[in-house]
């Protein structure tokens, strides 16, 4: 059929286009550059498949869909994690590079194919569903405002772009043997929620187990998820709220430096003052210090045009637990790391900088 | 070049990790058999993952009359009855066990009010049947098989001190041989796809549960694993198929964009105001209203733009004609040259409503072209035609045991590999449930088979070397054919000439064509080397895809008249006597012999449930008069009582 190689059948001549591939295995290899005809409304796999049918029938790829709901073609675009499958070539431009190279988190096999077995290794290691005990299959009721929460978690392709993206591991082999990754921090999330998983340790698994502590919530799971899963504001924020272990969660720490929830003797879970008005200053940058002169030291670092407060200890609910969560929090999603009273941008008068290396300026 | 091969001893070796496969291997593994699971992709990735709509099983949640026999009934209508009635009896009794048992592995369907798992209407189905998740029912299908296999090992973990004791999953290897020792099965043997070494695996039983061969189309909803792979290994190992002659084709997929291509436009699109239009900017499915539906249809625009609000006093808009004859139509008018550029027809909904209202109307449409193609359906229209989606014909199988026909032992098959469940044209929803129903069957009567032979079959080791020597000829051999350019001429062959609407003479020429490229196949040669070599994988399925593409064209060329997923132009009907008869395929050295062998004939209080009214438009003459015999009977044994 004729139709077939001439571009898309559509009369419409497509366009030769610069691409960069990475071509090569373990052992090591480079970026190939092709010129390849694209057509109008292809997507990156296609020109991939069309270098497979031309000058590179060996091109390493894997893919099974081509719609966005089997997770195999992550691959990295322009440096971006992403499927190529959806990812269109009408958003780069005319004449831009477009230079593809395989997930950079996990052993390459060949070309664009990497060894993603670390992931299947975590799924092993995450404790499974554990079925109610006392109920015959056929008889499990659940309301569906409650099987949503987990089921927004089940939306996962397993395309593992997050676990790919996650700087815990990115560059850091060594974190991957305590580290399970976003993919699995949003299963343990899921049965969390399930409302007749039968386990009732899943937040402090999670802590213990799969390294959740690690996570400093950058959001970057979040960012390439396909199918917009909330990866950090509905799955890890909530796990590592409810798994309070202040020692050694960074996040938790820091959070409780930066968001002060009321007065600690008055602090009642579900209803958190929120008005910085209440609450007086609010707002600090000195990190881990506690000392006035580190405060003073910040202040002067970035000045945010506003007190800077006393740092106090976080309120705790009656079981000695910090009160946040997405439940009992007023704002959709997480909190900003700038304090959520704050809004951009600030009056620029308010503003300075100083470089950390250069003598202070005189006020 | 190595010949390393790696040799594994398994109970029940199951060929494919989709639905079926993921829960034959369950059952396998439950009934204590050491269980290997080979995957042609990565593990959770099958094909399975596509089906939207739902689950279909009469658990009577939403409206409680539904009961199996109301299941069955829709079943075998929508099969136009040449489904094997023990199948769909089967499946109608067994699917809500099966979907409770998915809850018991830790799926989240969708609830009703009070709790339960909500059912949503769909086509052909009488009460609202199907188990959903939104529109990713597959996904949380597979993910829920996958996480119920991962949970077993964890239990042989703590048993065994191995996760892969007594099941192990082998992902991204590809089987392209099945051994024998007689008629027995021994083993199967393959290849890992990265590494491009072979693997032996012996094994007294084998499951196939390889899904589909939609990839001979240029045109289809299906990924690259849809090769025919497990068809085709069982007809060499010396089963047979049956109804090889009916694929599914949907009327409206998207031809263009090319991204998007094969992906299915909803029915709903056309049932909310959608039409069809060619080149010429005609709407043209007036002039194709065939005369048993000409009471039914519109024969103006006015009358049927007038349906949408006041269904009562107009008759329906003929974009609404069953689904063949809206394809027939499509098909027509691109062959009268009246498609579009890319060979389809424009789906037009934008023109129709509001923008906002399509967006409310059809959300996830409107999100998955945004998306996946930048196409926005508010704004203009689609450009689509008949995708294939689905085989209907698969391995001939013992209903109750999944075990293949013909002159083999030790083969069993689940899925959409095997043939008989869905008589001629399958229900949307009813696939899902076969997967779990027959997958489970499957695995349970392997394990039972593995169990009671006395000795273990053994492979032949001429055989292994065979395999071998066949796997490598595409690396060995110079300038040879290049398989892409074989798949697409294949694809043109079967998209052209044994597409969704057939004729005596285009068949003829398809078989002609066919045997040309059969030899063209023997002379196929890769480039590159052993490892993740996706165009040496291609020239090793070239094979399957050829000899179970000449099985559909054969049969399809043998069926006069026009059933479900068959359609002739030179047999628009249906005829009673062709009901009664299978067409089954079987290997006679590497030539395709078709044979007819007939239907399994319904008991008794089986087709008591049918009104004769109903049955008089499908039976012949002899099974009507029978069929009143029974009435008699059992009017008579009535008043006995």
């Amino acid at each position: 059929m004729a139709t077939q190689n001439a571009p898309g059948g559509t009369g419409k001549p497509g366009t030769a286009r610069h691409f960069k591939v990475w071509r090569g295995d373990e052992s090591g290899g480079e970026l190939t550059d092709y010129q390849v005809q694209v057509n109008e409304g292809e997507v990156v796999l296609d020109v991939i498949h069309r270098l497979q049918a031309t000058e590179a029938p060996d091109l390493a790829c894997r893919w099974n869909c081509k719609a966005g709901k089997c997770g195999s073609c992550s691959m990295e675009i322009n440096g971006m994690p992403r499927l190529g499958c959806m990812t269109r070539m009408s958003t780069f431009e005319e004449n831009e590079t477009v230079t593809i190279t395989p997930l950079r988190t996990f052993p390459v096999i060949r070309d664009l194919v990497t060894d993603v077995s670390y992931n299947y290794e975590k799924a092993r290691e995450t404790p499974a569903f554990a079925p109610p005990t006392d109920l015959e299959p056929g008889d499990y009721r659940m309301q569906q405002v409650d099987v949503e929460r987990s089921q927004e978690f089940r939306k996962c392709i397993e395309c593992f772009l997050c676990q790919n993206t996650c700087h815990v591991v990115r560059d850091h082999e060594e974190n991957k043997v305590a580290f399970s990754g976003p993919r699995y921090f949003i299963r343990a999330a899921e049965l969390d929620m399930h409302p007749l998983d039968a386990k009732a340790d899943r937040k402090e698994y999670a802590q213990a187990s799969q390294g959740l502590g690690y996570c400093n919530i950058t959001k970057c799971c979040t960012e390439v998820c396909p199918e917009h899963i909330k990866i950090t504001d509905n799955a890890i924020i909530p796990m590592k709220e409810r798994v309070v272990d202040r020692r050694y969660d960074p996040v938790v720490w820091l959070g409780s430096k930066i968001f002060r929830r009321g007065k600690q003797n008055e602090a009642v879970q579900g209803q958190t003052p929120r008005d910085p008005d209440e609450l007086g200053s609010v707002h600090s940058h000195a990190g881990g210090s506690h000392e006035p002169e580190a405060e003073v030291g910040a202040e002067r670092g970035v000045h945010w045009g506003r007190q800077v407060p006393h740092p106090t200890a976080p309120p705790l609910d009656s079981r000695g637990r910090l009160a946040i969560s997405e439940f009992t929090f007023d704002k959709a999603a997480a909190p900003s790391p700038f304090g959520d009273d704050v809004t951009f941008p600030l009056p620029a008068e308010g503003l300075n900088y100083s470089h950390p290396d250069q003598p202070q300026a005189k006020d | 070049m190595t010949t390393r091969i790696e040799r594994h001893h398994y109970d029940v070796v199951v060929i494919g990790a989709g639905g079926a496969g993921l829960r034959a291997a369950i059952e396998a593994r439950l009934a204590g058999k050491r269980t290997a699971i080979i995957s042609k992709s990565l593990f959770g990735k099958a094909h399975t993952v596509m089906a939207e709509g739902g689950a279909a099983a009469a658990m009577g949640n939403v409206n409680s009359r539904d009961n199996w026999q109301v299941h069955f009934r829709d079943t075998m209508r929508g099969g136009k009855f040449l489904n094997n009635f023990r199948m769909a009896e089967l499946h109608a009794k067994e699917s809500p066990q099966r979907i409770w048992e998915l809850e018991t592995y830790g799926a989240l369907f969708d609830r009703t009010k009070d709790g339960k798992i909500s059912q949503r209407n769909f086509g052909g189905h009488e009460y609202p049947r199907l188990a959903h998740v939104g529109d990713r029912t597959g996904l949380e299908l597979i993910r829920t098989l996958q996480q119920k296999i991962v949970s077993l090992q964890q239990e042989d973990k703590k048993a065994h001190g191995d996760y892969e004791a007594r099941i192990k999953v082998f992902a991204e290897t590809t089987i392209t041989e099945l051994l024998l020792d007689g008629d027995r099965v021994a083993g199967a043997f393959g290849y890992y796809r990265e590494s491009g070494e072979f693997v032996l695996f012996e094994a007294p039983a084998v499951v196939l549960a390889t899904g589909g061969v939609g990839r001979s189309y240029l045109v289809t909803s299906n990924s690259w694993e849809y090769t025919g792979d497990g068809h085709a290994l069982a007809l060499r190992a010396g089963a047979t198929l049956i109804n090889m002659e009916f694929l599914q084709f949907h009327p409206t997929g998207m031809v263009w964009p090319v991204s998007v291509k094969g992906i299915l436009v909803t029915e709903s699109v056309r049932g909310d105001g959608g039409v069809l239009k060619n080149s010429e900017g005609k709407r043209f499915m007036f002039n194709y209203v065939p005369d048993v539906f000409r009471k039914q249809y519109a024969e103006t625009e006015e009358e049927a733009d007038r349906w949408y609000t006041d269904p009562d006093n107009n008759r329906r808009p003929p974009e609404l004609l069953p689904r063949d004859e809206v394809a027939r139509a499509i098909n027509a008018e691109v062959k009268a040259g009246r498609g579009t550029p890319a060979g389809g027809v424009y789906l037009d909904i934008a023109s129709r409503l509001p923008a906002e209202e399509v967006r409310r109307r059809l959300p996830s449409m409107y999100h998955q072209f945004k998306e996946l193609a930048d196409v926005d359906i508010t704004a203009e229209p689609m450009e689509v035609g008949p995708t294939c989606h689905y085989v209907m014909g698969g391995v001939e199988v013992d209903p109750d045991s999944g075990a293949a026909a013909g002159h083999v032992q030790g083969l069993f098959a689940a899925g959409e590999v095997s043939g008989g469940m869905h008589g001629s044209n399958r229900l949307g929803g009813n696939s899902l449930s076969d997967l779990l129903v027959f997958g489970r069957r499957a695995g349970g009567h392997a394990s039972a088979y593995a169990e009671g032979l006395a000795a273990r079959p053994k492979v032949a080791a001429a055989d292994v070397e065979a395999a071998v020597d066949r796997a490598l000829a595409p690396l060995e051999r110079e300038g040879g054919e290049n398989p892409y350019t074989l798949q697409q001429d294949l694809q043109a062959v079967m998209g052209d000439l044994v597409g969704i609407i057939r004729r005596k003479g285009e068949l003829e020429e398809s078989l002609v064509k066919l045997a040309d490229l059969r030899d063209r196949v023997t002379r196929v040669a890769a480039s590159g080397g052993r490892r993740y070599n996706p165009g040496w994988h291609l020239a090793l399925d070239l094979r399957n895809m050829l000899v179970v593409s000449e099985c559909t064209a054969r049969a399809a060329l043998e069926r006069e008249e026009s059933r479900g997923g068959h359609t002739r132009e030179d047999f628009p009907t249906m005829a009673p006597q062709w009901r009664t008869v299978n067409l089954v395929c079987s290997l006679d050295g590497d030539k395709v012999r078709l044979e007819h062998k007939p239907l399994p004939r319904m008991r008794g209080e089986l087709i008591q449930l049918f009104d004769r009214a109903e049955l008089a438009k499908y039976l012949t003459e002899e099974e009507l008069a029978d069929f009143d015999a029974l009435t008699a009977e059992a009017h008579a044994e009535e008043a006995a009582n």
